[in-house]
C-alpha cells in the first residue's frame, strides 16, 4: 500500500469517527431513554473496574511520595509531600492513568462485544428489525463512560493521595494531619476542574474508538482479535496525545 | 392462484448493480417478486445471492438501479426512514444471528418490545406463543448456545414471525444442516407462507428445499439472472450452466 493510499485510508477512518460521534450524541439526546441498559453497562464498565483503578492510583501515589522526597532531600520537600502528590495526581496522573488502565479494559471490552456480533451478523439482525445499533448498542457504553471514568478518577485520586499519604506517615515521620492539611491547602478548583474534565474527553474518545472498531470488525475471530488490539493502541495513543492538548486548554481557561 | 401475482408486484428490481471495490457482484439485474409468491434464488457460492437479499431491506445499498418495495423507491430513504419497512420485511440470518446475550424468549420478544407498547408479560407471551408456531417448546428461558443449529434456526424463524411480516427473506435457511432437519425447516416455511399469506425470497444452494418450497426460481450467475421463471420453464430453457447446476454436474472448466 502506498504511502497516499495510507493517508486516504487514515482521513476516511478519523471521518466515519465523527460521524459515529454525531450519531451517538443525537442518539443520546433523544428519547427514550434506556436508562436500564445504561445501568447493566455502567457495571460492566465501573464497577468492575474498581479494582484496577485502585491498585494503580495507590500504588502511583505511593512511589509520587517516596520519589519526591528522595530526589531532594537536602531542600526539606518532604514537607510539601502533600502539595506535590495532590497537584500531580489531580491535575495529571489520577485522569490519565485511570484513562489508560481502565480504558484498555473497557475499549478493548466494547470492541470484542460489538465485533463478535458483528462478525455473526447480530448487527444486521437489529438493523433488519428496525433498530438503530447506535442506539441500542453504542449509546449505553457511551454514558456509561462518560459516567463512570471521572467517577473512577475522582476515587483514584483519594486512593493515590491516601497512598501518599500512608508513605508520608510510615516512611518520612510526618503526621497525618500536616499531609492532610498540606492537600487541602494545595487544591484549587481549577485543578480539580481541569482534572475530571479531561477524563469526560477521554471516556468519550475510548467509547467511540471502542465501538468504532467493533463496528466495523470483519472477519471471523482474527478479525475481531485484530480490531480489540487496535482499540487498545488507539486509545491509548490519543488519551497520551490529547492530553498535552486537553492541559493546555485549561491552563489557558482557568 | 387465480389472478397473477405479478400483475401488481410487491418488488420490482430494476438494472440493479452492486460492486466492491474492483469486484462487480451483481451487474444490471431485474426481477420482480410477486404478493405471496416464494421465490427461490439459486446460485453457486459467492455468485453474490446474499448480497441480492440484502439489497431487498436496504441492509445494503446499489451503486445503480432501482429497489422498489409496494411502490416505495428503498435507496432514496435514509436509514432511519427505512425503519417502517423493515417492520414489514423480516430476514432470517444464516447464521440464525439470534443476539446471544439474551434468552430465546427475549430475543423473540425482542421486535415486539421494540415497536409495540405491550407489557413485558404479554410479550412474553407473545414469543411463547410464536416459538410454538416453528415447533419449539419450553425453551424461551434458554440461551441461544444451548440450542442445536436446527432448534437456532426454528428460534430465528419465530423472531423473524414476531411482527406479522408481509415478507420474509431467508438467507441460506439450511446451511449447515442434516437433511432431515433441513426438510423440516423447508416445510416449515411453506407451511408458514401458507397459513400467514406472506412473500419469501429465499437464496440457497439447496436443490431439495429449492425443490420443496419454490413457486419460482431464479438462477444467479456471472452477476446476474441466467434464468428465472417456473420449474417446467426451467428443464424447457435447455441452458447448459443451469442444467448442469440442477444436476450438480461438474466440469474441469467450473473450478474456479
Amino acid at each position: 500500500m502506498s504511502l497516499l493510499d495510507r493517508g486516504g485510508e487514515a482521513v476516511r477512518h478519523v471521518g466515519a469517527i465523527g460521524i459515529l460521534s454525531a450519531q451517538a450524541v443525537t442518539a443520546m439526546l433523544r428519547p427514550r431513554y434506556e436508562v436500564g441498559a445504561w445501568i447493566r453497562e455502567m457495571e460492566q464498565v465501573g464497577v468492575r473496574s474498581l479494582g484496577v483503578a485502585a491498585i494503580t492510583t495507590v500504588f502511583t501515589g505511593m512511589v509520587l511520595a517516596l520519589q519526591t522526597a528522595y530526589s531532594l532531600p537536602s531542600l526539606g520537600v518532604k514537607y510539601y509531600i502533600g502539595t506535590v502528590v495532590s497537584k500531580s495526581l489531580v491535575r495529571e496522573l489520577g485522569p490519565v492513568l485511570t484513562a489508560l488502565i481502565v480504558g484498555g479494559r473497557i475499549g478493548s471490552g466494547m470492541t470484542a462485544e460489538l465485533g463478535t456480533m458483528k462478525v455473526t451478523e447480530q448487527i444486521d439482525a437489529l438493523r433488519s428489525m428496525a433498530a438503530d445499533p447506535v442506539k441500542k448498542l453504542v449509546v449505553p457504553k457511551l454514558v456509561a463512560s462518560l459516567v463512570m471514568l471521572p467517577a473512577l478518577t475522582i476515587l483514584g485520586n483519594l486512593l493515590g493521595i491516601l497512598g501518599g499519604l500512608l508513605i508520608a506517615v510510615f516512611q518520612l515521620d510526618l503526621t497525618a494531619g500536616f499531609f492532610v492539611n498540606d492537600v487541602l491547602g494545595s487544591q484549587t478548583l481549577s485543578d480539580v476542574v481541569s482534572g475530571i474534565g479531561k477524563s469526560f474527553f477521554f471516556a468519550f474518545f475510548i467509547a467511540i474508538i471502542g465501538c468504532y472498531n467493533g463496528l466495523t470488525a470483519r472477519g471471523g475471530a482474527d478479525g475481531v482479535g485484530r480490531a480489540t488490539t487496535n482499540t487498545v493502541v488507539m486509545t491509548s495513543i490519543l488519551v497520551m496525545v490529547s492530553d498535552f492538548f486537553l492541559t493546555k486548554l485549561f491552563y489557558t481557561l482557568f | 392462484m387465480d389472478i397473477d401475482p405479478l400483475s401488481s408486484p410487491l418488488f420490482e428490481i430494476r438494472r440493479l448493480s452492486k460492486a466492491y471495490g474492483q469486484k462487480r457482484v451483481l451487474d444490471d439485474v431485474s426481477f420482480d417478486v410477486g404478493r405471496g409468491e416464494c421465490l427461490v434464488v439459486l446460485g453457486r457460492s459467492g455468485s453474490g445471492k446474499s448480497v441480492l437479499l440484502r439489497q431487498l431491506n436496504g441492509l445494503e445499498r446499489p451503486d445503480g438501479g432501482s429497489v422498489v418495495f409496494d411502490g416505495i423507491e428503498l435507496s432514496a430513504l435514509t436509514e432511519r426512514e427505512l425503519f417502517p419497512l423493515r417492520r414489514r420485511i423480516a430476514m432470517l440470518f444464516q447464521s440464525g444471528a439470534m443476539f446471544d446475550s439474551l434468552t430465546v424468549g427475549q430475543n423473540v420478544g425482542f421486535p415486539i418490545a421494540e415497536h409495540t407498547d405491550k407489557e413485558p408479560g404479554a410479550i412474553a407471551d407473545l414469543a411463547v406463543e410464536k416459538l410454538r408456531m416453528v415447533g419449539l417448546e419450553g425453551i424461551a428461558d434458554k440461551m441461544p448456545s444451548a440450542l442445536s443449529g436446527g432448534m437456532r434456526k426454528r428460534a430465528a424463524l419465530a423472531r423473524s414471525l414476531a411482527l406479522d411480516p408481509e415478507v420474509i427473506l431467508f438467507d441460506e435457511p439450511t446451511t449447515g444442516l442434516d437433511p432431515v432437519t433441513s426438510a423440516a425447516i423447508g416445510h416449515l416455511i411453506r407451511s408458514t407462507q401458507e397459513r400467514l399469506g406472506t412473500t419469501s425470497v429465499v437464496v440457497t444452494h439447496d436443490l431439495a428445499l429449492a425443490r420443496a418450497i419454490a413457486d419460482r426460481i431464479g438462477f444467479l450467475s456471472d452477476q446476474t439472472f441466467r434464468f428465472l421463471g417456473s420449474w417446467e420453464e426451467a428443464r424447457a430453457a435447455g441452458d447448459a450452466a443451469l442444467t448442469d447446476f440442477l444436476e450438480g454436474r461438474f466440469r474441469e472448466a467450473d473450478v474456479a
